[in-house]
This record gives C-alpha cells, structure tokens and sequence, in this order.
C-alpha cells in the first residue's frame, strides 16, 4: 500500500512535470486520499490507521518536545533550581525489544527526562526525570501517554 | 520570509547557546545529559529547517530530512549510554533528587541474591 502510495506521488510529479519535493510531497498526500477513497469500506488497509498513528506521534512527540524544552530553558536562566530530580522505575512488562527500544529513544528525547538503565528481564525501565512534583502522576504519564501510544504504534 | 528565518535562526541559536549555559549550570551529569541533549537537538533543528527555507532547494531540503532523522535516531542513544555508564561508575545524583528507584531495585536484587 506504502509502495502504491509512493508511485502516485512519483506519477504525480512527472504529470505535473516538475519534479520537486513540494510536488512530490502533495502527490504524496493526494494519493493517499485517493486510496482511502478508492479501497471499499471494511477492507481498508492497516496502512490507513498505521500512517494517520505515525502522524499523530510525531505531532505528539514535537509539541513535547517544544513544551519540555522551554520549561528546563526557564530553568537554566532563572537563578533558582526549580527541578526535583529522581530516578523512577517505570513497568514495561508485556513489551517488545522493539517497542522498548522506541519507548526508551522518545523518553530520552523529550526533554527532562533520559533513560538509565533496563533490567535485564526488560520487564522494567529506569528513567531519570528532572520534574517530577508527583512521582505517582509522573509515572502514570509515562507509562500511559508514552507507552501507550508506543504499542498503539508498533502493534 | 525574512521574518520567518529571522525568528526559526534566533530560537534555534538561543537553544544552543542555553543547552550550554545549562551545562554549567545544572548540577549533576544526569539533568546536565537529559537538558543538553534535547536542547541542542532542538536548537540544530529549528537552524536546520531555517536553511531549507534560505536554500529552497531539493537538495538541501533532502540533506537537511537526513541530518535530522540521523540526529533524533543517535542523540538519544548518546545521551542512554553515558548515563547508564555514569550510573554504573556510581557518579553521584544531587542533592536535591528526591528518589532513585534504581538504587532501591539494586538494593532488593542483591537482598535476593545473598538470600540463596
């Protein structure tokens, strides 16, 4: 589906006749609806639900990263430490080595946080947070909002 | 136009220039690696997409959605491996960090251990 949706876009911008990434991006983008369109419903493709996760992940995971960012910014300028730093174990019992992978790369990526260690069971994470006002609620948000989207994803 | 690349170059370059102020200014390895890491990411991401908008070339642009998923797939890894490392050398965590879990999980693990 993924290799039909690139030839569009391809078909798209030699039609077009000019083949730059701003045309290959909108037949792209247009093929993919013409797809959507064009499968009958109750067979679509996994590919539709797969491609509209992957974007709503990546959004998710920028505006972390912006929001993040800017609050330990703050921090660094304003004299005072604001931070209560601390290591929490967060389960990830049922998970993959693929999906741990992902989870452990976005939990180092979104600012604030970084990931130590992993038992070896790989049924636990180590993740050293620099906010975390209430550990309990820090915990939930990383093992629902994160993980939660992380298998959503990969599944 | 102008505006645009005037305010993606200037947020990138304060990113930057507080990823390393927060160097110095942090107090231990582990908020310094989480603060720095994603700071300079960001800061070299928004001056990477400041230079697609300059160019507007197909090459650049394809150069520079290389150079970022390189950066976002490697920066994190990084910043993994010298914490566990740090940790492992038993560096010391400030004063003010308020839990250390893994320690407790160490702690209940060799407990086990010396049990059998």
């Amino acid at each position: 589906m993924f290799l039909l949706n690139l030839i569009l876009a391809i078909v798209w911008a030699v039609v077009i006749g000019e083949f730059s990434i701003a045309n290959l991006l909108a037949g792209f983008v247009i093929g993919y609806f013409a797809l959507w369109v064009a499968s009958p419903k109750g067979t679509k493709s996994v590919y539709f639900s797969k491609a509209r996760q992957l974007t709503n992940f990546v959004l998710f995971f920028l505006w972390e990263l912006l929001i993040a960012s800017i609050r330990v910014a703050v921090d660094i300028v304003t004299p005072r430490h604001r931070m209560k730093p601390a290591i929490l174990a967060i389960s990830t019992t049922g998970y993959t080595s693929n999906e741990l992978a992902l989870l452990a790369n976005t939990i180092t990526l979104t600012p604030g946080s970084l990931s130590v260690d992993v038992a070896p069971d790989g049924n636990t994470l180590f993740v050293h947070v620099m906010y975390s006002d209430d550990i309990e609620q820090t915990r939930r948000e990383i093992e629902q909002a994160l993980g939660g989207r992380v298998k959503e994803l990969l599944q | 136009m102008t505006y645009l690349l005037i305010f993606l170059l200037g947020l990138g370059i304060t990113f930057l220039v507080l990823a390393g102020v927060g160097i110095l200014r942090l107090p231990d390895l582990f908020c310094r690696a989480s603060a720095t890491t994603k700071a300079a990411t960001l800061g070299a991401g928004l001056v990477l997409l400041a230079t697609t908008f300059f160019f507007q070339d197909a090459q650049v642009t394809l150069r520079v959605v290389a150079t970022m998923a390189f950066l976002l797939l490697t920066a994190p890894v990084g910043a993994h491996v010298i914490a566990r490392a740090a940790y492992r050398q038993k560096t010391e965590l400030w004063s003010g960090t308020i839990r250390d879990e893994l320690a407790d999980w160490q702690a209940s693990r060799d407990d086990s251990q010396a049990a059998k």
